[in-house]
């Protein structure tokens, strides 16, 4: 049977995995973003491992607003992101160092 | 014993999927690994029964955000050599850091501070058992508040993203209905009395008269 | 009957309002309108002064103390405008009026074509304002305020030719020399207040016998009684004005001002103004034998050693300068043996005669076109005779021939001196006695080397080659020719002051110093009173000039006038050889005991150093460099540090989030 244990050892296998991401692709922005949303992946199937294995709904309330905010910040970012390249052309991120002091 | 196979198929295609999205080199296939991440994870969601957030999770994220994804990544020119470049040379550091978290979530998971027994099963529904019918009671009513405020997020960002975007670019001239609707005779014709000009003939003049 | 406090106001306030109307209006007024209104004004302050002295004298009306004018009161410290007139405010107040009437007229004919003219007069009547509210002072607070507009005044008038860099070069030392006077002199009052609360001369004087019982640590080991301290330090700002040794150093610097001031201010008035304090605060100096000691020391050094300055000048002006400085030393002295009547006598018959030399000097170097160097003279007595016999009374008085004005109050210092026995009188005895000699000496070297022998005026350029140069402001505007006597308003004030070097110490004697004609003015404790045992001895003053015969002092100047007589009349190579066998005293007296470069190699590069070691060390390194550059630069710097942690690239941020979440579960874990 899947246990509790399996759904969290999975979620944290998940979120270790866009965090290496995060570092590995450090220069690409859309990756970033992607990245991103491979971690609140990892933490809605914490969220909805407890709150079906402890029977409790609320879990799954918090991740359906997990998913409207992640829908709107990845629109959002998008939205910046193609503004952004007309600007540069480009979408590295060390070529975006206008605040490096 | 076949929910469990279910599992570590559907497990291990998922870690394949994450690798897949955080190693490859082309943007296109990493967004395509994470719709099958996504995809995978609907699964999943199915295994243990939260059915509505696995057919939102298929809908929203790869029906929308992910082909949103898509689309940008296809139409920005991408020079994707350049942007790889340096891509290993940090790769230790990430590895690492990621390690030293799987091992503290290891731990912090393993513990038994949550109260709970991590080893503990689903509880199976009935079969008429309705999550949506049950998630919606509770949205509907406990968490209304919070739910009207997501929709006015959710309005929030598409404006933001279209102001963001939309750029009026000179030289273009789109249709203006109000105006046209608008529009009035003496705005578009002008009645001119006829002169005679000097040097013309009055034969000419009289044949221009002439029906 | 009292005094009318108005009358008194009129003398001091006349002079101050012709000031103002010659200062401020001069240049409308014209020049005759100028003078004309600051000599009616003092003339007129000296009528009152002597009409106020005539009806105090004959009992007529009683001393007057009062304040006029509450100015603030602050704390319980009352802070007036008042007037204490006795007898030694109104022969005070009689000498420097009339010295100061007689300088005016004087100066009709010295600045004549000078274009400060109108200012001239605006300063020195300032100067006889000043000069009077410091003497008819009953408060700290004026006293004070005279002492230090008489400085000012001096300062603007010593500086007067201000295009001329010696003057310029003066005028700050005077004032520099005389702020470190002041500062002492401020202490003084200053501890005065502290002690008794009050700026007033009545409450200082009646808390002087309980104060001479109070101690003050000076340090843990060594106490002082607060009446010696505050004695000391009102004696320090006497130093700095009245110009004792070390403080000096100003006097001889001032003569560079026009002579008019060199007569009234630092021969006749200003500079006896620290005599004046400590004799009206004789009720004060009476309780503290340690600081008459130190008085009488001080007296007694300056007094003989400046007297050996004079024999080596050259300058007319800086002999005549020498020997005051060498006579206030004579009253300091009276002072110090707390005979205070013979140093106020002395004052006054000082001013007379010295006033007198002054201008005389002052004639000499109009006759010789603003020359000044004696070696440049000569023979003037045949051309300019009533300067030659003026000058001859006034150094006759000077060295004190019977008879004549300066040889009673001298004679009856030394003879005081001798009979004291307090601490230092013996030195200072010494002093003054082979004082007498000196002040013979250069006096008849300067008369001699003046007005008699052979005229040496031909052979040198009148206008002056040397450091006297005054080619800059040559006011006649012809050079060379003949010396020639000089204007009547020149001469009347010689003359006029003539008389009283003649006779004013005759006529006054017996009530200043043994009629007690000071009344309750100057108090001498009995024990202290040197001035009544002399008062034994002392019959009349004809007989008393004729008894001169059997005492050192006259036989003294009669052989320093015969030794000048003999060094530079009768055989002048003499004295050439005499100052090459003692060459290195010459030295030594050249560069006047090398007080001047002590003070500018010590005190001034020695602050100048102080300076620029704080300036360097403490403004630029320690305040600028260390606290001002230095925050801004430390917050740079940590800046700088903390900036690289802000890369600007997202990845980073991206990174330290990572590594933060690491530390918060590692944090979560260690906890449980």
């Amino acid at each position: 049977m899947i246990t509790l244990q399996h759904m969290l050892t999975l979620s944290g296998i998940l979120f270790a995995l866009s965090i290496a991401g995060i570092f590995l692709n450090r220069k690409n922005v859309i990756l970033l973003l992607m990245c991103i949303e491979l971690m609140l992946l990892a933490v809605n199937f914490s969220f909805v491992s407890f709150s079906r294995f402890l029977g409790d709904l609320d879990g799954q309330v918090f991740v359906f607003f997990v998913l409207t905010v992640a829908a709107a910040e990845s629109a959002i970012g998008l939205a910046i992101l193609v503004v952004l390249f007309r600007e540069r052309r480009s979408i590295n991120v060390e070529d975006l160092d206008t605040l490096k002091g | 014993m076949f929910v469990q196979l279910l599992f570590y198929g559907f497990s291990a295609i998922l870690i394949a999927a994450a690798l897949g999205v955080i190693v490859a080199r082309n943007p296109v296939y990493s967004a395509l690994s994470l719709v099958l991440a996504f995809f995978t994870s609907a699964a999943l969601w199915l295994l243990i029964e939260a059915e509505f957030l696995a057919i939102v999770l298929v809908l929203v994220y790869v029906g929308a955000v992910m082909v949103l994804f898509l689309f940008v990544v296809m139409m920005l020119d991408i020079n994707v050599e350049e942007i790889k470049r340096g891509f290993t040379r940090y790769a230790w550091l990430g590895w690492l850091v990621s390690t030293v978290v799987i091992a503290q979530m290891a731990a912090v998971y393993g513990l038994r501070n949550f109260g709970v027994d991590a080893s503990i099963t689903v509880a199976r529904s009935p079969a008429d058992h309705s999550n949506t019918r049950e998630l919606g009671e509770v949205l509907y009513t406990q968490y209304v508040y919070p739910f009207e405020l997501a929709a006015v997020l959710l309005l929030v960002a598409i404006v933001a993203a279209i102001a963001l975007t939309m750029r009026r670019r000179p030289g273009l001239k789109p249709q203006d209905v109000a105006k046209q609707v608008a529009v009035r005779r003496q705005d578009r014709v002008r009645l001119v009395k006829g002169v005679r000009a000097e040097g013309v003939s009055p034969e000419g003049e009289g044949r221009g008269e002439a029906p | 009957m009292s005094m009318n406090p108005s009358v008194l106001l009129t003398i001091a306030l006349l002079p101050l309002a012709a000031a103002i109307v010659a200062g401020l209006f001069g240049k409308w007024i014209g020049r005759t309108a100028a003078h004309v209104v600051t000599i009616a004004a003092v003339g007129a302050a000296f009528v009152l002064s002597a009409r106020v002295a005539w009806q105090l004298i004959s009992g007529e009306v009683q001393v007057f103390n009062d304040t006029v004018y509450t100015w603030l009161v602050s704390d319980g410290v009352r802070m007036e405008v008042g007037f204490l007139i006795d007898e030694l405010s109104v022969l005070m107040m009689c000498v420097v009026t009339f010295v100061s009437f007689c300088v005016h007229v004087y100066t009709i004919g010295y600045m004549h074509e000078d274009p400060g003219y109108q200012r001239f007069f605006a300063y020195i009547s300032l100067f006889t304002f000043a000069m009077l509210m410091l003497v008819m002072s009953n408060n700290f607070m004026q006293l004070f305020f005279g002492w230090e507009a008489v400085g000012v005044v001096s300062y603007l008038l010593i500086g007067f030719w201000y295009t001329k860099p010696s003057a310029i070069f003066a005028n700050l030392k005077a004032f520099l020399v005389n702020r470190v006077g002041d500062f002492g002199f401020v202490l003084g009052i200053a501890a005065v207040v502290y002690y008794t609360g009050s700026l007033d001369y009545r409450d200082a004087f009646a808390a002087a016998p309980q104060l001479a019982q109070t101690g003050y640590a000076l340090t843990s080991s060594l106490e002082v009684s607060a009446i010696t301290l505050i004695c000391i330090c009102l004696f320090i700002g006497a130093m700095g004005k009245s110009a004792q040794v070390p403080l000096h150093v100003w006097l001889p610097d001032s003569m560079e001002g026009p002579t008019p001031i060199s007569a009234l201010i630092h021969a006749a008035t200003m500079v006896t103004a620290g005599i004046f304090m400590v004799a009206r605060f004789s009720p004060l100096f009476e309780h503290s034998e340690a600081a008459l000691s130190f008085v009488l020391v001080v007296g007694g050094t300056t007094a003989l050693f400046m007297g050996f300055l004079g024999i080596v000048n050259n300058d007319i002006k800086r002999v005549v300068a020498y020997s005051t400085l060498s006579q206030l030393g004579y009253m300091t002295v009276a002072l110090g043996a707390s005979a205070y009547g013979a140093a106020i006598f002395h004052l006054m018959t000082h001013a007379f005669f010295k006033a007198l030399l002054f201008l005389a000097a002052g004639s000499v170097i109009i006759g010789m076109h603003h020359e000044q160097d004696m070696r440049k003279m000569g023979g003037l007595g045949k051309l300019m005779p009533i300067t030659a016999v003026t000058c001859w009374i006034g150094a006759l008085a000077l060295i004190g021939t019977p008879f004549l004005s300066g040889f009673y109050s001298k004679d009856f210092i030394i003879e005081a001196v001798h009979e004291s026995t307090r601490w230092g009188a013996t030195y200072a005895y010494w002093c003054v006695l082979l004082g007498v000699f000196v002040t013979a000496f250069y006096t008849f070297r300067m008369v001699f080397m003046t007005f008699h022998g052979k005229p040496r005026w031909h052979d040198a350029d009148p206008h002056g080659e040397d450091g006297h140069g005054h080619g800059d402001h040559d006011h006649h505007g012809h050079g060379g020719g003949t010396p020639h006597e000089s204007p009547w308003v020149v001469t009347l004030p010689l003359v006029l002051l003539a008389i009283p070097s003649l006779a004013i110490g005759y006529l006054t004697v017996e009530p200043v110093l043994f009629g007690g004609y000071f009344g309750q003015a100057i108090q001498v404790l009995e024990v202290n009173d040197v001035l009544a045992e002399l008062a034994g001895h002392f019959h009349d003053p004809a007989s008393f000039a004729l008894s001169a015969v059997g005492h050192p002092p006259l036989w003294l100047a009669l052989s320093g006038v015969v030794a000048a007589w003999y060094l530079y009349l009768k055989n002048p190579a003499m004295s050439d050889r005499l100052a090459a066998f003692f060459a290195p005293l010459r030295r030594v007296l050249d560069n006047k005991y090398y007080f001047d470069w002590v003070n500018e190699n010590v005190f001034a590069a020695g602050s100048r150093a102080l300076g620029r070691l704080f300036w360097k060390a403490g403004d630029q390194a320690l305040i600028d460099g260390a606290l001002v550059n230095g925050s801004a630069n430390l917050v740079g710097s940590l800046a700088g540090a903390v900036r690289r942690v802000q890369t600007g690239y997202l990845y980073s941020y991206a990174f330290w989030m990572m590594i933060g979440l690491a530390g918060l579960l590692a944090w979560f874990l260690l906890l449980s």
